[in-house]
C-alpha cells in the first residue's frame, strides 16, 4: 500500500489524480477506465476539499493498493473532518425533466456508477471511504 | 479548459475544449452569465472537450434552465467519453445533443 497526504484543497486535485492514475497507466489500463477513475477521484476529493473541514482546511490521506487476479485498484480516502457518509445521499432521479432536476447530488451518483465496490466507515474520528475498481 | 465565444445575431456559439471540472466550472458559469443576455439560441460546441465532471454538469443544467426561458440550447460534437457521462446522469435525454 502506498499513500499520499495532502491538504484537502481543489488546487491539490491534480496531485491526487496523478498519484492514482500513474499506477494504472504503468499497468496499461484502458483509457476508458482511466477516465472513469479520474471522475471518481475528482468527485470524492473535491467533496472533502469543499465540505469536510469547512470553513477551515485540513488533510486528506489517499491510499492506493493494486491487486492481481483479478486486477483491481483499491483507493481509500481518509479525512478527520465532519462525519459524513456520502453513500447515504439519495440518488438523483435521472428520469426527471430539466425544471425538476436539482443541481446537486450528481457527483456521488457518478462515483457509485463507476466503481465495483464502495464502503464508508467512521472510525477513530475519521471518515474512511474505500472503493475498488476492477481493470 | 479553453472557451471561445462567437455571437451572430441572437445565436451564441460557445466552444469549450480541454477539461471541464471543479477547478474551472465557475469560470464557465461566469462566461455564460455575462454573454447570455438577448441570446435566443445557444450552441455549445464540445469539439476538443475530453472530460466533464459533476461541477461541469451543474453549469450545463443551469444554462439549460435559463435557455428554456429565453430560447433554445443545443450541444454538438460530443466525444464518446463525455457522452458516457451525459448518458449515465440522464443528461443525454434532457438536452438537445446533435451527433
Amino acid at each position: 500500500m502506498e499513500q499520499l497526504i495532502v491538504e484537502a484543497t481543489v488546487e491539490n486535485l491534480e496531485r491526487v489524480t496523478d498519484f492514482i492514475i500513474e499506477s494504472l497507466e504503468e499497468r496499461n489500463c484502458k483509457p476508458k477506465i482511466i477516465m472513469q477513475m479520474e471522475l471518481v477521484i475528482e468527485e470524492l476529493f473535491v467533496n472533502v476539499a469543499h465540505y469536510a473541514y469547512k470553513p477551515n482546511v485540513g488533510q486528506c490521506t489517499v491510499q492506493r493498493e493494486i491487486e492481481e487476479e483479478p486486477r483491481a485498484i483499491t483507493i481509500t480516502f481518509i479525512d478527520s473532518g465532519m462525519p459524513y457518509n456520502p453513500l447515504e445521499h439519495e440518488d438523483p432521479d435521472t428520469s426527471l425533466g430539466v425544471e425538476e432536476r436539482e443541481i446537486g447530488g450528481l457527483g456521488i451518483f457518478l462515483v457509485k456508477k463507476n466503481v465495483d465496490k464502495i464502503t464508508y466507515e467512521h472510525k477513530d474520528g475519521q471518515n474512511v471511504l474505500r472503493l475498488t475498481k476492477l481493470f | 479548459m479553453e472557451v471561445k465565444k462567437e455571437l451572430q445575431g441572437t445565436t451564441l456559439t460557445v466552444q469549450i475544449s480541454g477539461r471541464l471540472d471543479a477547478s474551472n466550472a465557475a469560470e464557465l458559469t461566469k462566461e455564460l452569465n455575462t454573454s447570455l443576455n438577448g441570446v435566443k439560441d445557444l450552441i455549445l460546441d464540445f469539439n476538443g472537450l475530453e472530460y466533464v465532471a459533476s461541477a461541469g454538469l451543474r453549469v450545463l443544467l443551469t444554462a439549460q434552465k435559463r435557455m428554456n426561458k429565453q430560447g433554445s440550447m443545443k450541444i454538438r460534437n460530443v466525444s464518446d467519453t463525455v457522452m458516457e457521462v451525459l448518458e449515465m446522469t440522464g443528461f443525454a435525454d434532457l438536452m438537445n445533443i446533435e451527433q
